[in-house]
């Protein structure tokens, strides 16, 4: 039993949160909003060279064989930027369906053809479920992984329709996505292809999740600074006990929210089909601790919390919208809620990590 | 990461467990707040102490088992799976244990922990004084040096488990001409020495569970001082306090308190009309989860030889807010009946104690120092925000 991250992780969580500061600015993120394809290509460039898109691609498919358990930090480091492009979606969710794809004997030759233009910098792939109606960047990929009833298909751009939706974050980019369902770019149906949509939604929400840890922490440090600066009456703001009790709140929530996330990543690095209990859990944690901060970030702005210019709007409505986003807390305390009605659940203080941790205790 | 128990760690939870089902009392003790349940309690205490199960993680010679966190929380998961009697010596064990352990001489050890052990001395706390409650620094009670000894003048209050208790630690103002935090020291005090008054405070349940203790030139050799004089303050906050946040409410009580109320929800669910009271349950088991992980978090950093972070500044407003959470949903779940105070075996039966639960977790938001103190501390020393 160890609940830690070792020091290799934590050295490259620290590395990759020194770069994103450094490349994604509030200021370079709106300057992508007026930008054509609102993709900074230099940054994917940078990402992909530091081995971001290969980090949990299996060593035999020429990836570094990681797991989501040594990917979370980073992920949670791009939520504290609020990186617009939609990397950890790629990293965690989409490139491992195409592993699996492939790992399962399912899919055709372009199956292997894109998981090598993804290592190679080259493709950019979007993932749909029938959890979201929209897909974020659908503009930029050139290939999409998207479900008709339990059948997956690999659609190449040129076979999709994207009908454009303007979101409340102007960092997304989000296209309704309509295709016709064609046998020769089925990759996977029945059984096999719905636990490879069960498997993507688990591994969507945890990045969801570590993404809204990361830009709860951020809201948290844009608001430290404002309301140390903001002067009322003679003093900052922030010595109010009023103001510090709404940022105290929002702390505690984040620190209870992390561990719930890192367990989730790591089961589902041990089994993405069976994470939904821990996977729910992180959603729901992280989108109700990310909805506290941008409420309580947004108040203690004040009337500058209102506007265009303050920069908290960035990391709040991606908030709003990642909160909603590979299914509400409504969706995932529900998931929680079936669980715990089960005759069979597995309830009590010895059950934290599962039967499967108690093989040898005497019954 | 690894989030697997070892063959040993297996091994060891078998042991208690096996230990537990053969040695925890089948009837539930009366509370630790009257006569009749203190001895019980302390009964129990002696019986642990005979199993060499009081703290485990103690050295051997200590009557510990030389464990380390990990198995700590697997301990207090079998314990409370058990439905084993809550600890009377608490304050002993779980507060000044740590702090001997780090700062006691070893004359010091020998005296009071293999007593503390064994539950032959059960311990009270003494820290807040009618004016210095939130404001610590304000204490007023004095100990004055005195060849070999300190005469003490003064008053504690709110000291939990007082009334029965066999001796009081806390904090006194060694330097007369001294002020806040400054000159302030750790002193043990036997209840039973001349000059010594305990008055009982009626709880909210109606049980003696704190006193008020007034101290008339009350004589204590200078053995009694933990640490060195004027350390006192230092000593409060800083010794052990992982220890301390860690240990003083293991995750595995809320586990069981949240698992019970699922069950409860299970058996009264299907009457309940409102539907907030199913998000609450969801919410109770997931925050239980939440802190449990929290907590094996921690031990791992420190079992690897790191150090605490900001989270042990978060613990005490999220379990204190969490088994409010879980007992106002239980008082939900039974509607009208929620008032009702069970008296025979069948009411106890159908109400449980949740009641009893209830009116306790009122005092976990105040109790060691108050969530808006705790509020305050986490702006000002987790996230730096001003002052004043």
């Amino acid at each position: 039993m160890n609940f830690t991250f070792t020091q290799d992780q934590l050295d490259f969580q620290e590395a990759i949160a020194t770069m994103l500061k450094s490349e994604v600015t509030a200021d370079s993120i709106r300057a992508r909003w007026s930008a054509d394809g609102g993709v900074d290509d230099a940054f994917l460039k940078q990402a992909h060279d530091l081995g971001l898109n290969s980090m949990l691609v299996p060593e035999a498919l020429g990836g570094l064989g990681l797991q989501a358990a040594d990917f979370i930090l980073l992920a949670e480091a791009c939520g504290e930027v609020a990186l617009p492009e939609p990397l950890v979606e790629s990293v965690m969710t989409t490139t491992p369906l195409l592993v699996d794809i492939l790992d399962q004997g399912l899919g055709n030759s372009d199956v292997q053809r894109v998981i090598d233009g993804v290592l190679a910098g080259e493709s950019r792939v979007a993932v749909g479920h029938s959890i979201n109606p929209y897909i974020n960047y659908a503009d930029c990929a050139d290939w999409f992984v998207l479900p008709d009833g339990n059948s997956l298909y690999l659609m190449p751009r040129e076979a999709v329709t994207l009908d454009e939706k303007k979101s409340v974050d102007p960092s997304r980019r989000l296209f309704a996505v309509s295709f016709t369902p064609d046998n020769q770019y089925r990759v996977a149906d029945g059984d096999a292809g719905a636990n490879l949509q069960r498997a993507t939604l688990n591994r969507g929400a945890l990045a969801t999740a570590a993404q809204l840890v990361g830009l709860s922490k951020g809201m948290i440090a844009q608001s430290v600074q404002y309301t140390s600066d903001r002067e009322q009456f003679g003093k900052a703001i922030g010595a109010n006990q009023a103001v510090k009790h709404l940022l105290a709140d929002v702390a505690v929530q984040i620190e209870y929210a992390k561990p719930v996330t890192y367990r989730a990543a790591y089961t589902v690095g041990v089994s993405p089909t069976r994470a939904d209990f821990a996977v729910s859990h992180a959603k729901s944690a992280s989108a109700r601790t990310a909805l506290m901060a941008s409420r309580h970030c947004i108040q203690v702005h004040g009337a500058m919390g209102y506007t265009w210019e303050c920069d908290v709007q960035i990391w709040a409505k991606r908030a709003w919208a990642l909160a909603r986003e590979w299914g509400d807390e409504g969706f995932h305390n529900n998931r929680i809620h079936e669980w715990l009605l089960r005759k069979n659940a597995l309830l009590g203080p010895e059950f934290t990590f599962g039967r499967g941790s108690l093989t040898d205790v005497a019954q | 990461m690894e989030l697997m128990y070892t063959g040993e760690q297996q091994a060891f939870r078998s042991e208690v467990r096996t230990w537990l089902s053969e040695n925890v009392p089948p009837e539930r003790l009366p509370s630790f707040d009257t006569a009749e349940g203190f001895a019980a309690h302390r009964e129990w205490e002696r019986t642990l102490a005979e199993g060499n199960w009081g703290m485990v993680t103690w050295p051997t010679e200590y009557g510990g088992r030389g464990c380390d966190l990990i198995e700590w929380l697997i301990f207090e998961e079998e314990y409370y799976r058990a439905g084993a009697p809550l600890r009377v010596n608490q304050n002993g064990i779980f507060l000044l244990g740590p702090t001997l352990m780090e700062y006691g001489t070893a004359e010091q050890k020998a005296r009071f922990i293999p007593a503390m052990a064994s539950g032959d001395e059960i311990w009270a706390q003494g820290w807040s004084e009618p004016n210095a409650g939130s404001d610590m620094a304000a204490i007023r009670c004095r100990a004055d040096r005195d060849g070999d000894e300190f005469v003490i003048n003064g008053q504690k209050i709110w000291s939990t488990r007082a009334v029965y208790a066999d001796w009081v630690f806390g904090l006194f103002r060694t330097d007369p001409e001294s002020s806040r935090h400054h000159g302030l020291s750790k002193i043990l005090v036997p209840l039973n020495s001349e000059g010594v008054t305990v008055r009982p405070i009626q709880q909210l349940n109606g049980l003696p569970g704190f006193a008020e203790i007034f101290f008339d030139d009350v004589r204590v050799p200078a053995f009694n001082l933990l640490g060195g004089e004027g350390e006192g303050w230092r000593i409060a906050m800083a010794t052990a306090g992982f220890e301390r946040g860690l240990m003083l409410r293991s995750p595995a009580r809320f586990q069981q308190a949240s698992k019970r109320l699922v069950q409860l929800y299970r058996e009264y669910g299907s009457d309940v009309i409102d539907p907030s009271i199913e998000s609450a349950v969801v919410q109770c088991y997931m925050d239980a989860e939440a802190y449990a992980l929290s907590t094996y978090q921690t031990a791992s950093k420190l079992c690897s030889g790191g150090s605490i972070g900001a989270e042990a500044s978060c613990n005490k407003i999220f379990w204190s807010e969490m088994d409010l959470l879980i007992h106002e949903t239980a008082m939900n779940l039974l509607g009208a009946r929620a008032e009702i105070e069970p008296q025979t075996a069948a009411e106890f039966a159908e109400l449980g104690t949740w009641l009893d639960g209830f009116m306790f977790a009122q005092s976990g938001p105040i109790y060691a120092g108050t969530n808006e103190i705790q509020r305050n501390i986490i702006a000002e020393r987790v996230l730096g925000m001003p002052r004043k």
